[in-house]
């Protein structure tokens, strides 16, 4: 039994005359992992940016369209709630570099002025940073400051921050491109086991990587949602001409 | 994370904004007044007969800064006829041995020698010109204020020929061409806009300076030409005009004033103005 | 190939030349002090004594004077400073105003401080003997906080452009993470552009600083040229550098010139600390 967790409805998206995005229509399923693929330009970064609404902080940014979150309009709200509600991990891992790791995963509860008692906040650092499986690795070294971590190593601390806030739902942009194979690994791993407690939008252009870790899949293709289906069938019996030859290799 | 939690924040967030933009707006405001009320009190005293005539002695009415002005172009002139080859050298040095500990060295001693309170440079020319030839002079005002325009032309020499791409070099190179001839005829060439703006500045820079000159050029309220006796400066007459006792002195710094602030910004602006074009 | 080995010789004897520039300053002007310096020695900080008529110099005035001043412009310039390189990176995004606001920023560094000095004398001083009167302090006008107002309006442009310029290269995905976290812009700022940026904003200030702690025409043609120390800051004074742009050509006895040299020295001395020290922050400052 699928939950509709966030509803696309006709979202166009601008930068300034130019339309990245086109008529897109598309339902999220909660508690799963859904792979936003598409070759490089074709609108997939903007579409969770629109999410989270970060796409409008561009200069002569602007959407059309709604974007439901369980029925909530999320163009109705303030930006903040929104991005309390749905959290991110970006392509480059940013911890933040003047900030312990301690320090990195409140973040999200420091830069709002929220007071949290000691326990409170020991409670919120641990969790998160065993459910991003990074626990164990930082336990002794929680008040250093992030930057002598590896690569694969602060992406997992982006990811514990962003879990802290104890968001719906997760936007992973392109998590593990500046990663290496071992990194990436861990955190495909991680992707699966995350989705039992939140939602998991993923992009990404990497087809196997795609394949390996969610149970839906949208492609898109100069900005058009081509095809959404559950990913074993789409890699395997793939509907549309253009979903077939980007999984072959032809285009993209 | 409630309602009021959120409304407060926003509250402080446009608060801060128009906290940073007002004090901004007011930080220019400055900029402005000084420009109007030194305009509006010098402009009326500025005729051919101010620009062209010599100054009278202490006390009397009226006169001109003819003196000044011929001084100050004189004065400026040697100054960046010293600091301009010099200044390029030393650029193309710490472009062209750029890894070396010696050109970090040569560097912060730039930086430093920039940073001398104009006041001190004017010792230094005093100790090592004024001294010896047992009097005031021009020379010693022009070498104070070289002394000043040399790291804004070292720096801008060296940040222009920084942004030379490393191909054009090589091609040279390539071609057989002896090292000193790709300096001078490719290297300088196209560093030349850079070097431009930084005599540019310079020469804004130093057209105002008075704190140098107070015990090297000196005064004079003749004219004279003679690089090796005490020469008046348009900013040195500024300053003991505005501070004499008399009005009529007072309304002739403004007008003073006036001129020279317009040659000085006007060629600071045409500076900045190059500098952008090959900034980007 | 000789013609090569010549140019290079040259090349590199300009670099020479910078430093034994820069020795031959400082050599001159220990050289010149020594009189002084044997005469009074350490005390010369210490004592307020300056009697020409007697010999007798002590810079103690001129230190606090310069400190005083310096240090309050400082002060006054930081909202000021911090508001506009704040304003011109993070605030303004259209690039045409935001050019033309940082140039007049900057002309302001560009007009010479005599026609500065000027203005702060026929219409600062003026302005502040009337709030003067209205605070019922003597009305002079003239004195170390007139000095300091000045001065703060002339370091504004440098603290201000090195801060947009070190605020600037706060990397947009950092200030992203802030933003995708539910902050508002001012919370970015606060928590994770200005802490970032620390470094190279306090180098800008010390920069400012320096530049006030040396500049001399517009502070001698406000401040008042009192010799005692002042005992409020609305009283007048005097810094090292307005006390030798007065006095250097009345300076009738040898020790007389050389205590003044000796000033000089003390410029030269912190002037250079505080340009290295800002100038190796700037550059260690790279996350």
């Amino acid at each position: 039994m699928e939950n509709i967790i966030l509803k696309i409805i006709n979202l166009n998206a601008y930068y300034g005359n130019q339309k990245v995005l086109k008529n897109v229509d598309l339902e999220i399923y909660e508690n799963r992992v859904t792979t936003i693929l598409g070759p490089s330009g074709c609108g997939k970064t903007t579409l969770i940016r629109c999410i989270n609404r970060l796409h409008e902080l561009s200069p002569g940014a602007r959407i059309e369209g709604k974007i439901l979150l369980k029925d909530e309009d999320l163009y109705q709200i303030e930006p903040m709630i929104v991005r309390q509600k749905i959290g991110m991990v970006f392509q480059k891992p940013n911890p933040f570099p003047t900030m312990t790791i301690y320090d990195n995963v409140l973040a999200g509860y420091i830069l709002s002025g929220i007071k949290l008692s000691k326990e409170e906040k020991d409670k919120i650092v641990e969790e998160s940073l065993i459910k991003s499986g990074l626990w164990d690795e930082v336990k002794e070294n929680l008040f250093k400051k992030g930057t002598f971590l590896s690569g694969g190593q602060q992406q997992r601390l982006c990811i514990a921050r962003a879990l802290a806030m104890k968001p719906e739902i997760l936007l992973l942009d392109e998590p593990t491109s500046a990663l290496d194979p071992i990194a990436t690994s861990v955190i495909e791993e991680l992707i699966i086991e995350l989705k039992k407690s939140v939602t998991v939008i993923l992009v990404t252009h990497n087809i196997g990587q795609a394949g390996r870790v969610s149970d839906y899949t949208a492609f898109f293709y100069l900005g058009e949602l081509v095809e959404f289906g559950k990913t074993t069938e789409m890699f395997t019996v793939p509907k549309s001409k253009k979903t077939e030859e980007y999984l072959i290799g032809k285009i993209g | 994370m409630n309602e009021k939690t959120i409304n407060r924040r926003i509250f402080n967030n446009k608060l801060y904004k128009i906290f940073v933009s007002s004090f901004s707006f007011l930080s220019i405001i400055p900029l402005f007044l000084i420009i109007y009320f030194v305009l509006i009190r010098g402009i009326k005293y500025i005729n051919l007969k101010f620009i062209f005539s010599m100054p009278k002695p202490m006390g009397e009415l009226g006169g001109g800064i003819f003196n000044a002005i011929v001084g100050s172009f004189i004065i400026v002139g040697v100054a960046a006829l010293i600091a301009i080859p010099i200044g390029i050298m030393v650029g193309i040095f710490l472009s062209e041995y750029k890894e070396k500990k010696f050109t970090e060295i040569v560097k912060i001693f730039v930086d430093t020698l920039q940073g001398i309170p104009s006041i001190v440079i004017g010792i230094i020319a005093y100790l090592w010109i004024v001294k010896p030839l047992k009097q005031f002079s021009a020379l010693s005002g022009s070498i104070a204020l070289s002394f000043i325009m040399l790291p804004l032309v070292i720096k801008s020499t060296e940040e222009v020929l920084n942004l030379v791409p490393v191909d054009i070099k090589e091609a040279a190179y390539a071609l057989g061409a002896p090292y000193h001839r790709i300096v001078l005829k490719i290297l300088l060439p196209s560093g030349s806009v850079g070097i431009l703006t930084g005599t540019l500045i310079g020469i804004s820079r130093i057209l105002g300076e008075t704190a140098p000159l107070l015990f090297t050029a000196f005064g004079n309220q003749f004219l004279n030409l003679n690089l090796l006796k005490p020469m008046s400066t348009i900013p040195y007459l500024i300053y003991v005009y505005a501070t004499s006792p008399y009005k009529d002195w007072h309304n002739q710094a403004f007008a003073a004033s006036t001129i020279l602030i317009i040659i000085v910004l006007s060629i600071n602006l045409l500076g900045r103005f190059i500098e952008k074009k090959w900034k980007t | 190939m000789r013609k090569d080995k010549a140019f290079k010789i040259i090349l590199l004897l300009s670099g020479f030349l910078i430093v034994a520039l820069l020795s031959g300053i400082f050599l001159s002007l220990v050289f010149s002090s020594i009189p002084s310096i044997k005469e009074f020695g350490i005390n010369f900080l210490f004592s307020k004594d300056w009697d020409p008529v007697n010999n007798k110099f002590g810079a103690l005035p001129f230190l606090i004077g310069t400190l005083l001043t310096s240090v309050i412009s400082l002060l006054i310039s930081i909202p000021f400073s911090l508001s506009i390189s704040i304003f011109l990176s993070e605030i303004l995004k259209n690039k045409l105003i935001s050019n033309i606001f940082q140039t007049f920023v900057e002309l302001i560094a560009g007009i010479p401080s005599v026609i500065v000095g000027l203005w702060g004398l026929f219409i600062l001083a003026p302005f502040m003997r009337t709030l003067q009167l209205k605070l019922g302090i003597q009305p002079i006008g003239v004195g170390i906080f007139t000095a300091s107002i000045i001065l703060s309006i002339m370091i504004i442009p440098y603290s201000a452009s090195i801060g947009k310029e070190v605020i600037s290269m706060v990397p947009t995905e950092v200030k992203e993470g802030a933003i995708s976290l539910g902050a508002t812009e001012f919370e970015t700022l606060k928590s994770v552009t200005l802490p970032f940026s620390f470094n190279g904003i306090f180098a800008g200030f010390l920069l400012s600083f320096g530049r006030a702690f040396g500049e001399t025409m517009a502070v001698t043609m406000v401040i008042g040229n009192s010799n005692k120390i002042p005992d409020s800051i609305f009283s007048p004074g005097q810094t090292m550098a307005s006390l030798i742009a007065n006095e250097f050509t009345e300076a009738t006895t040898k020790l007389y010139t050389s205590s003044l040299i000796e000033i000089g020295l003390i410029l030269f001395i912190v002037s250079m600390l505080i340009n290295i020290l800002g100038r190796l922050i700037i550059r260690r400052f790279k996350f």
